[in-house]
């Protein structure tokens, strides 16, 4: 757990010989509480202090990443239990799962479309982050020819599972120079697991129902040198599911446990079928799994969950905005009228995409909005039409149109009169309320 | 190794809040429905028992909408012409409430009237014995217009009555009071508006025990995060002891969801959105679920699959893990 600026003074040498250019111990002690300072940038710190404060500054959650030729997916570094707090920082990555089972050109066949995967939203680019390969045969010759046709479609990050080492090995021979994750040490296996894991240099997941188990595992892990490690507490029902991965992520960022200090995986890919696997994911998604493993790849599906992993990893504190001002949609004339909307970037984007889409030509005035939505920002104040007709003068935009005529969004259709007295010259219309019917509305209404 | 697990106790709790009336309270219900009562984070089981578990309304309107995705239409089918058989059909794909939002128009254009809300209303309470929410079209003076004599219509049923907002709840929460009905409470996605409006409610003289909240949710792509994190502070804070925050929360997800371009337009979009009806229903279902996780009591949904799939996760959420 991170210490407090006095924490750390007690374990400097209390000289004030000033070598690390502060003029005491106490003020270079508070720059290294937050941060803004090395440890090293003092040279009188005793080795025992030193271990002390390397301990304290480890993060809860340790920072996990899997590695390929041009990829990373990293997980941990949490630091709280509700995004409000402060945020989420490393989106769980989601793996969609093959057996060795499969022949080549099965395997091939899921995960083409997978591989090729890519969907727009709000202006970012969301896209399967990897796969994982499960030995249902326990062969390692098969498992070894799964993992090649694997690669042979993709070259994103490999979860490798099975519980024989055997089968392991065979996996990884394929993988050299990689971090694949590898799934998985249990009480039976984990000295011959741990022992692959750190000749590959591979994060290792540790799988058992029960907490105490894995805490065991990880804490034997641990002395045994792996320290890259993931958990897995193996109930797949919502309702334990969901109470042990707040457990663990609570152990890990409350008490500061270090043996839970870990990202977790989630598994909807064991779900009985497809409607279930994606509300499991769901629950992963905002409930602290780290890595996510799915069976079925449907673009419906997944599209949903890679827009909820977006949303809820969105930073809290800054609300996602675009820059206000005036934006020209299929290059519009002065004759073509002005559409109003906010400078909150989901907004701007429903509304531009709507707009391209329908071919109508327009000027779109992004109002100073605080980043909200319409609604909200107008109950907040941040959205009325004083500010609209003044972002109208700001951005000079009379100079740009001869017709005048200006769209209100439906949802504060209350501002058309004010509106119309701030700007008397103008013709003030009200729009839809909901982006999706503006093209209706561009063709029939104006 | 033995791990001892931290268990939050709080200091407050949720109110029980129950809608509806049978025979003996004072209505004509056959079965009432209650939340609230919690005393921890939603299915925290190993801390404290869910006293009574999240419900699912089905959202109907008093005639065929205008606006309804064609996907609803096609379910629904000829129901939607009737509230009545709109209300029995949703009772039977597991509706545990109506929730009936007023049109603000008849077919064919005129300004909706009392007369006809007050007879849907009656047509849905004699089609069904579940309990019922009415919300109003969203405009203050018609709300005012249609729910007051349907709150008059239905004394003694405990119906929620909507939608308060702070610039519009005096009429309704007056009519709620004179008529031993309930309210439900929106204010925009921010806790502060939502205490303040309680507040304002419970000035007038309505008993907490009586208001449902809705503290806007938005959908999954489109705001959920803003609902998500509004309803996780607001039920932690009811769990720290502040009163005006300690209602059961009561969230219209089919609204929300069914109005994204991603669940009400079928062609010339994105070919990595996939099937339509099946993106829809994922798009209802994981905005409920994703709620239902934050602390919302009653989701109000609007296709029948969901609420199949919504209801399942719940009976799975409820159930206390062997190993709590
Ligand atoms: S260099 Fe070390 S001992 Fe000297 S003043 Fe700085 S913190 Fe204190």
């Amino acid at each position: 757990m991170a210490l407090s600026g006095i924490e750390i003074y007690k374990l400097l040498p209390k000289t004030n010989c000033k070598d690390c250019e502060f003029p005491t111990c106490l003020a270079f002690a508070m720059k290294l509480a937050t941060k803004q300072v090395e440890l090293s940038a003092c040279p009188h710190v005793s080795e025992e202090s030193q271990s002390l404060l390397a301990a304290s500054s480890e993060p809860p959650i340790r920072l996990v990443s899997l590695k390929s030729d041009g990829y990373e997916v990293k997980a941990g570094n949490e630091v709280v239990l509700f995004r409000h707090e402060k945020t989420f920082y490393n989106m769980p990555g989601l793996f969609i799962r093959v057996t060795d089972e499969m022949t080549s050109e099965q395997i091939q066949k899921k995960l083409k479309p997978a591989e090729e995967y890519l969907v727009n939203y709000v202006g970012i680019d969301l896209a399967v982050d990897g796969y994982a390969i499960e030995s249902t045969s326990n062969d390692p010759t098969k498992f070894k020819s799964a993992v090649e046709s694997v690669r042979s479609v993709s070259k994103k990050p490999i979860v490798l599972i099975c519980k024989d080492p055997k089968v392991i090995r065979a996996g990884l021979d394929v993988l050299e120079g990689e971090s694949p994750l590898i799934y998985a040490a249990d009480e039976s296996n984990w000295e011959e697991m741990g022992e692959i894991a750190k000749n590959a240099n591979a994060p290792l997941v540790v799988s058992s129902p029960n907490i105490d188990s894995i805490a065991e595992i990880t804490e034997k892990l641990k002395d045994f040198g792996v320290l890259n490690l993931v958990l897995d507490p193996a109930n797949r029902d919502l309702s334990t599911s969901l109470m042990q991965f707040t457990q663990i992520r609570r152990l890990a960022i409350k008490k500061d446990f270090r043996p839970l200090g870990y990202p977790v995986i989630a598994f909807p890919c064991h779900a009985p079928s497809p409607e279930t696997e994606s509300i499991q994911a769901a629950q992963a998604i905002t409930k602290y799994a780290g890595f996510i493993v799915l069976e079925t790849f449907s673009p419906e599906a997944l599209y949903a969950l890679l827009v909820l992993r977006q949303n809820i990893y969105t930073d809290p504190q800054k609300p996602i905005q675009v820059q206000p001002g005036i934006y020209e949609i299929n290059d519009p004339k002065p004759e073509d009228p002005v559409l109003v909307t906010t400078n909150f970037s989901i907004t701007y984007f429903s509304v531009a995409n709507e707009v391209e889409g329908s071919g109508q030509p327009a000027w779109l005035l992004v109002s100073e909005a605080e980043g909200m939505s319409v609604l909200t920002a107008w109950a907040a104040g941040n959205f009325d039409a004083e500010r609209i007709a003044k972002d109208v003068k700001r951005f000079e935009i009379a100079d740009k149109v001869t017709n005048k005529q200006i769209v209100l969004p439906g949802h504060v259709s209350v501002l058309s009169g004010e509106l119309e007295e701030e700007l008397p010259d103008w013709d003030v219309r009200v729009g839809p309320r909901e982006a999706v019917d503006l093209p209706a509305f561009l063709k029939q209404a104006l | 190794m033995s791990i001892e697990i931290p268990k939050d106790s709080w200091p407050g709790e949720v109110r029980t809040i129950t809608i509806g009336a049978t025979a003996e309270e004072g209505g004509t219900r056959t079965s009432t429905v209650t939340v609230g009562g919690e005393k921890t984070l939603p299915f925290m089981h190993f801390e404290s028992p869910m006293p009574y578990r999240p419900v699912v309304a089905i959202e109907i309107k008093d005639r065929k909408p205008d606006d309804w995705s064609q996907l609803l239409n096609e379910t629904w089918g000829e129901v939607m012409e009737n509230p009545g058989l709109w209300a029995k059909a949703a009772e039977e794909v597991g509706a545990e409430i109506i929730q009936l939002s007023l049109s603000l128009t008849d077919k064919d254009g005129n300004r909706n009237t009392a007369e006809a809300a007050v007879s849907a209303v009656k047509n849905i309470l004699e089609n069904t014995g579940l309990p019922i929410m009415v919300y109003g079209p969203g405009q203050a003076e018609i709300d005012n217009e249609l729910i007051v004599p349907i709150s008059d219509a239905t004394k003694g049923e405990r119906v929620v009555l909507g939608i308060c907002e702070d610039k519009n709840y005096r009429t309704i929460v007056a009519s709620a009071l004179a008529n031993d009905h309930l309210v439900t409470a929106r204010a925009p996605m921010d806790v502060n508006l939502s205490k303040q409006l309680n507040i304002l409610i419970q000035d007038m003289g309505l008993s907490l025990d009586r208001v449902l909240m809705d503290p806007t949710t938005g959908a999954l792509g489109y705001g959920i995060e803003y609902g998500f994190s509004v309803m996780e502070r607001l039920r932690l804070a009811a769990l720290q002891g502040d009163a005006m925050t300690q209602l059961p929360m009561a969230v219209t997800v089919g609204f929300e969801a069914w109005k994204t371009k991603e669940a009400k337009v079928g062609v010339d979009v994105p070919k990595t959105w996939g099937d339509w009806l099946e993106r829809s229903i994922t798009w209802e279902t994981l905005t409920a679920i994703s709620l239902i996780e934050t602390g919302a009591d009653i989701v109000s949904l609007r296709h029948p699959e969901s609420v199949k799939r919504v209801r399942a996760a719940i009976e799975e959420l409820i159930a206390v893990p062997a190993i709590a």
